[in-house]
């Protein structure tokens, strides 16, 4: 396959190529995977009235989540707490009446040591973190001073009986996430831009009359080129995901069997949408169309189909757009194996809508591609 | 010279929805010649070739290449010959060993680059890309990737337009080794003196039609005894003699 040969080594040394399928993912993911990807942070302004050395604070600042910020003046604090850098300002009071417990209890002595005071603020979201942070510690104080009260474990004190069910379960990182999103955009971006510049200009070049010329089939140049960029595209992806599991740990749940599945998928993916970039070469009439008609195919895919956050987050007639585009299936298939260690039997579903696409793309392309 | 007909065109018609870009065209080209089609532009030399070159369908007629028809064994045909289009490029970012190695590729034929470069005296360039190179040298390297699977005969679309005169007597040089070595070439040309000096035979081809098809000599003979006569009396030399006298002969890189 000399086309195949002589097409991958110009896509290595063309320069977009291997800045869009290599370099943006790769920028993306560790830009990503910093702002967002880091565990989340909830920066707790510690006022300055307040108790430090009680069990609750002390429990507190052994959570990793928290923050605590304490070399800020109250109306800094005040004002950053409105403008929602940060997230609580945290008030623990020792009320100095001996045990009591938070929140109280109608079986046990009604007296409290501590007021915990919490102020949150609209302008943050992670208001919601610390209460529950504040809750499992509060409750695990609260055990430890009834134990200290009833010299006993408290299992059999109704009120305070604990129902917790921990699911054991993988720490889901962002870059989990991430990386099938971005190997996706990968895929989209060097399936659609790729074959269209490609098609065009050997089209507008007239190489492509000139292998016609040859005794080389029109097949084995559509196929010769395909699999140039499907090596290429396995090359880009297998890179993306051993920078994103070394250096940003993401999850590869069957180590080896994962990353093959996660490469067929790539190869299913980049064809439905070569067949993207087939239409665009056939529609576009120079090499200046080209970017338009493709930014149309893939901007939107790029942004709905839960490249960089999950497509629950927008609004249900947005959904259903998004559920529409091939990307977010591919996306959605590419998270289960990677994640769940799904297999390629596992996302059927997924697959068959790609399938969908194939057909209706390829069907269009037929109809627009054109050799001259 | 041996006049054995390797390229039979009858009657060949070509039209493009109303527009009949070839009408009714018919002409032999022999085996080792260098056949000139000659004609103002749009006069369908280019579509006619493309035609003999299994590159466009024809709307009727009959065209037999080294004894296959264009319409059934276009794959034979296209093993026999070497074609080189007007302003054709190459596949981007190679360089020209790689090219060559591509056209083995898609002829299924082994040979190294150096030896097709040799041909034409690029090996010093086997590292450049395409896009690097002189016209001249883009011209040269075109003709070498029309040679590399032996063809009989081989199609030059226009090969001097744009080359200087020094560019354009090493083209014809080249062109009439590859004559030598016994490959029929079919060549289109505006230039009047490159067919006098290049051309075994011509044809012009005016409005679709062929309007006269014969050796250059003789076409001026008959022009000269039909009483015709230059406004300008000719001088021995004309300017691109001074020119190349001038200039020297040598041909240059870049």
């Amino acid at each position: 396959m000399a086309i195949a040969v002589a097409s991958f080594r110009s896509i290595i040394r063309s320069p977009s190529a291997v800045v869009f399928s290599l370099a943006f993912p790769l920028i993306f993911i560790v830009v990503f995977a910093n702002i967002g990807g880091s565990p989340v942070k909830v920066d707790v302004g510690v006022a300055k009235t307040c108790d430090t050395i009680n069990p609750v604070f002390q429990a507190l600042k052994k959570a990793n989540v928290l923050n605590l910020i304490t070399d800020q003046s109250t109306d800094e604090m005040n004002k950053n707490l409105s403008k929602g850098t940060i997230d609580v300002i945290l008030d623990i009071k020792n009320t100095g009446k001996g045990w009591a417990i938070y929140p109280p209890l109608s079986a046990i002595p009604q007296k409290q040591p501590f007021t915990i005071n919490v102020q949150y603020t609209k302008a943050s979201q992670k208001g919601g973190i610390f209460k529950s942070v504040l809750n499992s510690v509060t409750e695990s104080v609260n055990k430890a001073l009834l134990i200290k009260i009833f010299g006993q474990n408290p299992e059999n004190l109704s009120a305070v009986q604990l129902h917790e069910t921990t699911i054991q379960g993988r720490e889901y990182k962002y870059i989990d996430f991430l990386l099938p999103g971005m190997l996706g955009f990968s895929l989209l971006s060097s399936g659609v831009f790729g074959t269209a510049f490609v098609f065009l200009s050997l089209r507008l070049t007239l190489v492509i009359k000139r292998f016609f010329a040859t005794p080389v089939k029109k097949y084995s140049i559509v196929l010769g080129e395909a699999i140039a960029r499907l090596i290429f595209s396995w090359i880009g992806a297998l890179f993306i995901i051993l920078v994103g599991h070394y250096a940003f740990g993401f999850t590869l749940v069957h180590g080896l069997t994962t990353v093959v599945n996660m490469l067929i998928l790539s190869a299913i993916g980049l064809i439905v949408f070569m067949g993207f970039g087939f239409i665009i070469s056939g529609v576009a009439k120079n090499e200046s169309t080209v970017p338009p008609l493709s930014n149309i195919i893939t901007l939107p895919q790029f942004l709905l189909s839960g490249t960089f956050f999950a497509t629950t987050a927008f609004p249900t007639w947005l959904q259903g757009l998004s559920n529409i585009l091939p990307l977010t299936y591919l996306n959605k298939a590419m998270r289960d194996v990677a994640f769940e260690g799904a297999g390629l039997g596992d996302v059927t579903h997924d697959l068959l809508i790609l399938g969908i696409w194939f057909i209706i793309v390829y069907a269009v392309a037929v109809r627009t591609f054109k050799w001259e | 010279m041996a006049k054995q007909p390797i390229i039979t065109v009858k009657n060949l018609v070509k039209n493009y929805g109303d527009f009949a870009a070839v009408k009714g065209i018919s002409f032999e080209v022999y085996d080792g010649e260098i056949f000139g089609l000659l004609g103002p532009n749009g006069a369908g030399k280019t579509t006619t070739l493309e035609i003999i070159e299994t590159l466009r369908d024809k709307t009727s007629g009959e065209v037999i290449v080294d004894g296959f028809s264009v319409d059934n064994d276009a794959a034979a045909i296209k093993q026999r010959i070497g074609v080189q289009l007007q302003a054709a490029g190459y596949y981007p970012n190679l360089n020209l060993s790689e090219l060559i190695k591509l056209f083995c590729g898609l002829y299924g034929i082994d040979k190294t680059p150096t030896e097709m470069l040799e041909k034409v005296a690029l090996t010093d360039k086997a590292k450049s890309k395409y896009k690097e190179l002189s016209g001249g040298q883009k011209q040269r390297f075109s003709i070498a990737t029309t040679l590399i699977n032996n063809p009989k005969i081989i199609f030059l679309d226009e090969p001097t337009t744009g080359l200087d005169p020094q560019a354009r007597r090493n083209l014809w040089d080249l062109i009439r080794e590859i004559r030598d070595s016994g490959t029929t070439v079919v060549i289109t040309t505006h230039y009047m003196d490159e067919a006098e000096e290049l051309c075994d035979r011509v044809a012009f081809v005016d409005g679709g039609h062929i309007v006269g098809i014969d050796t250059p000599n003789h076409f001026i003979d008959e022009l000269v005894a039909s009483g015709f006569e230059r406004k300008k009396q000719v001088k021995l030399a004309n300017l691109e003699d001074v020119f190349i006298n001038l200039t020297g002969k040598e041909w240059r890189e870049g």
